[in-house]
């Protein structure tokens, strides 16, 4: 059983309907002693980090992520949801993550060569970086999937498993242990999409 | 590598798919759910879904089918027709919509754009403009084509791209229905003028006139068409062969 974490940012209703397509059963809540009870957590997320930060700290939730991550239960975030597990982010300010994997997520402004433009929306092809990666286990090298972000996660160590190139080489997966992450979205990203929502379902350790 | 991205619009009125031409005449095509996912199991990069039902029955019978469609669909829905408040944002995104697309609801609440990207996210904001030549100008026009707002079509655009619009839909009106091309022109005087993603629409006929407007115009994001989708003069797939052959590249 999937728990999808509810912190008041953004739509569920396309997560919980791609994992149910690849036959996994998943619930939305907001409520700790429910998810406690999934066997796998995913941590959703659109819009600014700041915003997103805060609700996650004002529900508490960040401490149960914490506490479900350090007991070795596999979570995957989502998007925004991903740059949240990184250590702190740049986007109009300074916030803190929740620091479960190294690095920051910075501005593509700035960084990206001229003429490309900002936020990076479409579909965008995957680079492995780490061949042994579970989440990617089934996606072959260069399937295309769908991203739209104006920030990026930098200075990752190992748990960098995919990149995609937009001017530069943007961190697009992150796996380590029991830790997960897409910056683009495996829910509207068709048939590759759903292939690792379903690893992510049935990956074992 | 980024991909050029290749959207069949659905025009869906009392449950059904339909397709004007020039803005008149509809003619029904097909089911929205079973139409959306032949073109997603297809090459279909996005789907857009506009509700020209005015009434109240009939948007109900659209949010059930939008319902449908996106626990069956699992790629971008975008969503437009009727976009008037924030609460029309709401309705169509708890559909499972992705993103929204105004139109005339922007032209009589220039706030709501800003309003909803403020709420959402700019990446959720759609503008869809429909383009006209006027006097030498290009100017908007509301109500699906029928009405000059006497507004600059530019000036228009830019100010809701500054409001936090994250993508554009161009429409012209000039070449929408005829089939023989997109209007260049227009698209590269609005790539000029904004920094955010450009979808082009009106006057596909062929996959042709896609490779032209990709080769010509770089800039641009997206095509947009339906009628040519709908009736098979032009397969997505084979469209994306072909545009790949002209190394542009896409998602195939």
């Amino acid at each position: 059983m999937i728990g999808i974490i509810d912190y008041g940012v953004g739509n569920l209703f396309s997560l919980k309907s791609s994992f149910s397509e690849v036959g996994a059963e998943a619930f939305v809540s907001g409520n700790p002693e429910q998810l406690a009870t999934a066997d796998r957590l995913i941590l959703p997320g659109v819009g600014a980090f700041g915003d997103a930060a805060n609700k996650l700290r004002q529900s508490g939730l960040d401490r149960f992520v914490l506490d479900q991550a350090a007991a070795g239960k596999p979570l995957m975030g989502i998007c925004l949801g991903m740059q949240l597990l990184f250590e702190d982010s740049y986007e109009y300010g300074h916030y803190q993550g929740l620091g479960l994997l190294k690095g920051s997520v910075v501005p593509m402004e700035g960084a990206l060569p001229e003429g490309l433009k900002i936020p990076h929306i479409g579909w965008n092809s995957l680079h492995k970086v780490n061949p042994h990666s579970k989440l990617l286990a089934n996606v072959e090298e260069g399937e295309f999937v769908y991203f739209v972000h104006s920030f990026y996660a930098s200075g990752c160590d190992e748990s960098l498993a995919a990149t995609t190139e937009y001017g530069l080489n943007i961190t697009a997966a992150v796996e380590k242990g029991n830790i997960f992450g897409c910056q683009f979205h495996p829910e509207k990203s068709g048939k590759v999409g759903l292939k690792i929502l379903r690893s992510f379902a049935s990956e074992r350790r | 590598m980024i991909t050029k991205r290749i959207i069949p619009c659905l025009d869906v009125k009392d449950g059904r798919v339909v397709k004007g031409v020039n803005f008149q005449g509809l003619q029904d095509v097909s089911s929205p759910v079973d139409l959306g996912k032949y073109y997603s199991d297809n090459g279909a990069d996005e789907l857009v879904f506009y509700d020209i039902t005015a009434s109240n029955e009939g948007r109900r019978l659209f949010a059930d089918i939008l319902t449908q469609v996106a626990s069956t669909i699992f790629i971008p829905l975008t969503v437009g027709g009727g976009i008037n408040s924030l609460d029309d944002f709401e309705r169509v995104l708890n559909c499972g919509a992705d993103k929204v697309s105004v139109n005339s609801g922007a032209i009589r609440n220039p706030d709501l754009v800003g309003a909803a990207a403020k709420k959402y996210g700019d990446q959720c904001v759609v503008l869809s403009a429909d383009i006209k030549r006027v006097n030498g100008e290009f100017r908007v026009f509301a109500k699906g084509g029928r009405e000059d707002t006497g507004m600059e079509a530019i000036s228009w655009i830019k100010r809701c791209v500054d409001n936090g619009a994250g993508e554009v839909v161009v429409n012209s009106i000039d070449t929408d229905g005829v089939k023989q091309g997109l209007d260049l022109e227009m698209l590269e005087a609005v790539c000029n003028a904004v920094q955010v993603p450009v979808i082009a629409s009106g006057g596909a006929g062929s996959a042709e006139d896609f490779v032209k407007l990709f080769s010509r115009l770089p800039q641009v994001d997206a095509g947009l068409a339906a009628s040519v989708f709908h009736f098979g003069q032009v397969n997505i797939t084979e469209l994306k062969k072909q545009l790949r052959q002209n190394n542009i590249p896409v998602r195939l």
